[in-house]
Order: structure tokens, then C-alpha cells, then sequence
């Protein structure tokens, strides 16, 4: 299981990664591959995260560029610390 | 792997996977009809729709692309259209007639349902013994034209079902076969890569025009809110996508790394630039866009989803890929190619590439989807306006 990622990030540029486990825990030190080199590090989830969610690679202030896929994804409407659940509550599109 | 599959060979040419005999219905009115005949002959299969009555202008040109590339379909032998009246009926079946398939069309008007399905289900059950004695023949993979929405997306599509896609097509399309995706509103945040992967400026500015127009004229002049409820959709928030740029990005992994679309499609319209990838400008709900798709000609469709969107097609065989391990274990009779692999590590791109081209020989060759299996016959007409 040691080697099973729990957080995957598409993009070195990335600051975000998705969880890619169920029940991921709090307090769980993830196993983190970037899946365009599959390189890997360590960081600590802080929120309890649903499989398929985003977790903040960094502290994000309010008003930051969410980059995923090395592109923009949208604007952080809060601030969110490293290894905190980053969805619709502290995240939106520029679009629409 | 061979690339020979065991299909049907229509008389204009085209390659088809399945062997239905349909009987299809002009208009809403006449779906009771259409329902009577395929009850009285085994074999055969409605397709009944919710419009057909009173349309103008583009719309309707819409509504006859996709019924009558419904009945030219190369996964459809033999069409029974039945329509109210005798004008836009006639009109269906000359177009369908082209494939050279056998067609018969039938109206309602001063003879009511009874007498129409009586004339109809002899015709039926004659197109019934034609298309069963009809034989598989030995064609070429790169024959099969093959198209793709995703649905139900997550942040899994991005990473494992989605990119699944686009090596299929990294590898297939330079092998000649013609590929369709499309869902115009789900581009938006990825525009600036979906243009350069035009296969020239102008088609690349052709497409933006395209996209632009769509912006402008559907979602800018009917938005009410910020789309948040719509684009992405609850069920893709559910699964941690949060923004439309976001399910965008992840959406585009299915053209691949390398494939350049060669034109742009209108709704349900036929590719006619020879081999090659194709945009078409569609909606991105999943029985809308594949039912356009089918209209177009594609004989296959390849569907990646993530919380798990169950659409199936009433002509073209839906093969479903995942890479979510939930989506696996709580509606796995929905999954024809489990890539979750790509998630644990334990597969590549390039490896669940090649699973997915060995499940769409199997389906050429006549595996039944779990659509298929599970009765998913899902055919929604795309409305551009309100009719007259």
C-alpha cells in the first residue's frame, strides 16, 4: 500500500492536487505524485477530504490564481491553508 | 493486435457494428405508432422523441439531420418512418434512402394508427428476416468512426478516463479512422487549447468563431445566474470539480496529446472531409450529444465518466470508462473499462489506451455494452428555440 499516492497533481506549476483515495483522514501524512514526471513528495492532509476533491499544496491567499493542469482554474474567493479542502467555498470561476 | 473486427458493410460503404432494424418516428404525435409496430415485430426497435411539430429555421434543419443520420447510420440495416403527414415523412425517407438501405415510410392522415401500423409491421417483419440473414464480414478498425463525450465528470476524468480516451485516439486516428468530439459549453476555460489544436489557423478560427457565438447568443443571453448550478453540474461538484475551466482542462484530455481536428461539424452533421478528427458543435448533456454523434455517423461511442453517468444510445454501442475506485464498487454494471489503475499507479495512460481499444474491437465484433445490457436507449433531440 506504501506506494499507493493519496493526493495526485497534474502540474509542477499546480497548487492544488486531488485526492485520489476514500476516507481520506485529517492528520494523514499523503504520498503525493505529480503525474507529469511521477515524481513525488510528502505533505499532510489538515481537513478530512472526499476522494475527487482538491487540497491547497501551499497557503493560498484571497484573490489567487487556483492553477491546475499548469492552467487557470479560477480565483480563490478566501484564503486556504496548506493541506485544507479547496472546493466551491473558497473557490469560483472567472467565467460565468 | 490484429486490427481486423468481424462487421456489417453497408451498400454506400460504411462500416457498421450493429444490425438494427428501427422504426422511427417523424414527429412526438407519431411515437404511439412507431411503439404499436415494434410490440407486433420482434426484432425491431422505436425510437420514439418528444418533437418534430412545428419547427423552423435551423432548429428544424437540426431536427432532420438527426433523424435522418439516425436512419443512415451504418449500425441501422433497414428504417420504418412513420410521421403524420406525408411531406416531411417522404423527406426522411428520401434522405435515409441514399445509404441505399431498404426504408419505408408511411403517414397517418386519413388512415389513423391502426390501418399505419398494420402497413407498417408487414414491412417491418419483411425488414426483420432481410437484416437477420445479413453476415458480419471481415473489415478494418480503421474503418470504424468512433465518438466521445464524457459525463457525470469528476477530477478522476482528467487524470485517468479521460486521457484513456485521447491515447485511444492518439493511436487510432493516424491509423484512419474518424473520430467526433464536441460539447461546445464544456470548452470554456480550455479555448485557448482547443484552438491550437486546430489543424490550420482557419480551421482553428473557425472553431473559436464557433465557440464565441455560442457564448454570446446561448449562455450570455439566457444566463439568469452565474451557471453554477448547471456548468459544472451538481453531480460534477459532488465529485471535487469546482469550476467550469476546471471540468474544461479535464474534459480536452480526451483529444489526446497529438491529434489535430480537421473541421468543424455542425449539430448532427457527417463528417465529409475525409479520415480524421472532428469537432461538433453540440450540448453537453450526455443523451443529447451522443444521440447528435450517432446522427453524424459514429458507430461507436466512448464515454468516460467519473460519479458515474449511466446514458446509453437506442443505435450506437456506449462503452463506459472509469478511473474512480467508488464509481467501481457502488455501480460497477455500468463500467466496461475500469482504468482506476491509473490512479493507484499501477497503469499508465498508454496501458489503459490499449484496454480501451481492445474493448471497442470486442464491441465492434458484437459485445454488448452495459448500456446495452441494462436497456440504456437514451435518444434526446437538441432544440435550438421554441417551435412556431
Amino acid at each position: 500500500m506504501s506506494n499507493i499516492p493519496q493526493l495526485l497533481v497534474h502540474d509542477h506549476e499546480d497548487n492544488v492536487g486531488v485526492v485520489v483515495v476514500e476516507d481520506l483522514k485529517a492528520g494523514t501524512e499523503m504520498l503525493c505524485v505529480v503525474t507529469h514526471d511521477n515524481s513525488s513528495f510528502k505533505l499532510t492532509a489538515n481537513d478530512d477530504v472526499p476522494i475527487g476533491h482538491k487540497i491547497a499544496l501551499k497557503d493560498i491567499a484571497e484573490g489567487d490564481t487556483a492553477i491546475k493542469y499548469g492552467e487557470d482554474i479560477g480565483k480563490f474567493v478566501g484564503s486556504v491553508k496548506q493541506g485544507c479542502h479547496v472546493h466551491t467555498q473558497n473557490l469560483k470561476t472567472k467565467r460565468w | 493486435m490484429s486490427d481486423k473486427i468481424m462487421a456489417y458493410r453497408r451498400d454506400n460503404g460504411r462500416v457498421g457494428v450493429r444490425n438494427h432494424v428501427i422504426i422511427l418516428p417523424v414527429d412526438d404525435i407519431s411515437n404511439a405508432a412507431c411503439e404499436s409496430v415494434s410490440n407486433n415485430i420482434k426484432g425491431t426497435m422505436a425510437i420514439p422523441h418528444a418533437y418534430g411539430r412545428l419547427q423552423f429555421g435551423e432548429d428544424l434543419d437540426v431536427h432532420f439531420r438527426t433523424i435522418i443520420g439516425t436512419g443512415a447510420n451504418p449500425n441501422v440495416a433497414a428504417v420504418v418512418v412513420i410521421g403524420i403527414e406525408p411531406d416531411w415523412t417522404q423527406r426522411i425517407v428520401d434522405g435515409i434512402a441514399e445509404t441505399g438501405k431498404p426504408v419505408f415510410g408511411i403517414s397517418i392522415e386519413q388512415k389513423g394508427d391502426l390501418e399505419t401500423v398494420r402497413q407498417a409491421s408487414w414491412k417491418a417483419k419483411e425488414f426483420v428476416h432481410y437484416a437477420s440473414e445479413l453476415q458480419r464480414e471481415e473489415c478494418d478498425m480503421s474503418e470504424l468512426w468512433i465518438s466521445t463525450k464524457c459525463g457525470e465528470s469528476d477530477t478522476t476524468t482528467g487524470l485517468g478516463s479521460c486521457p484513456t480516451v485521447g491515447n485511444m485516439y492518439d493511436k487510432l486516428i493516424p491509423q484512419g479512422i474518424t473520430g467526433f468530439f464536441g460539447e461546445t459549453s464544456e470548452i470554456t476555460g480550455a479555448e485557448h487549447i482547443c484552438k491550437e489544436r486546430a489543424i490550420n489557423e482557419e480551421v482553428g478560427e473557425r472553431w473559436h468563431a464557433m465557440w464565441k457565438a455560442y457564448q454570446d447568443d446561448v449562455i450570455f443571453a439566457h444566463q439568469t445566474d452565474d451557471l453554477s448550478d448547471s456548468q459544472p453540474t451538481k453531480g460534477n461538484i459532488l465529485g471535487g470539480l469546482t469550476t467550469i475551466e476546471e471540468k474544461a482542462l479535464g474534459n480536452l484530455e480526451k483529444i489526446g496529446r497529438e491529434c489535430k481536428y480537421i473541421d468543424i461539424l455542425e449539430p448532427a452533421e457527417a463528417p465529409a472531409k475525409g479520415k480524421g478528427l472532428y469537432f461538433m458543435d453540440s450540448s453537453s448533456a450526455a443523451a443529447e450529444c451522443v444521440t447528435l454523434m450517432a446522427a453524424g455517423g459514429a458507430v461507436i461511442h466512448t464515454f468516460p465518466t467519473g460519479q458515474g453517468n449511466v446514458v446509453g444510445n437506442p443505435i450506437v454501442p456506449v462503452i463506459k470508462i472509469t478511473a474512480n475506485p467508488r464509481t467501481v464498487r457502488t455501480m460497477g454494471e455500468h463500467v466496461d473499462v475500469d482504468v482506476t489503475g491509473i490512479l493507484t499507479r499501477e497503469k499508465t495512460i498508454d496501458e489503459a489506451g490499449d484496454d480501451l481499444i481492445a474493448m471497442i474491437k470486442r464491441t465492434a465484433n458484437g459485445r454488448n455494452t452495459a448500456a446495452e445490457a441494462l436497456g440504456h436507449r437514451e435518444f434526446s433531440m437538441t432544440k435550438l428555440y421554441r417551435s412556431a
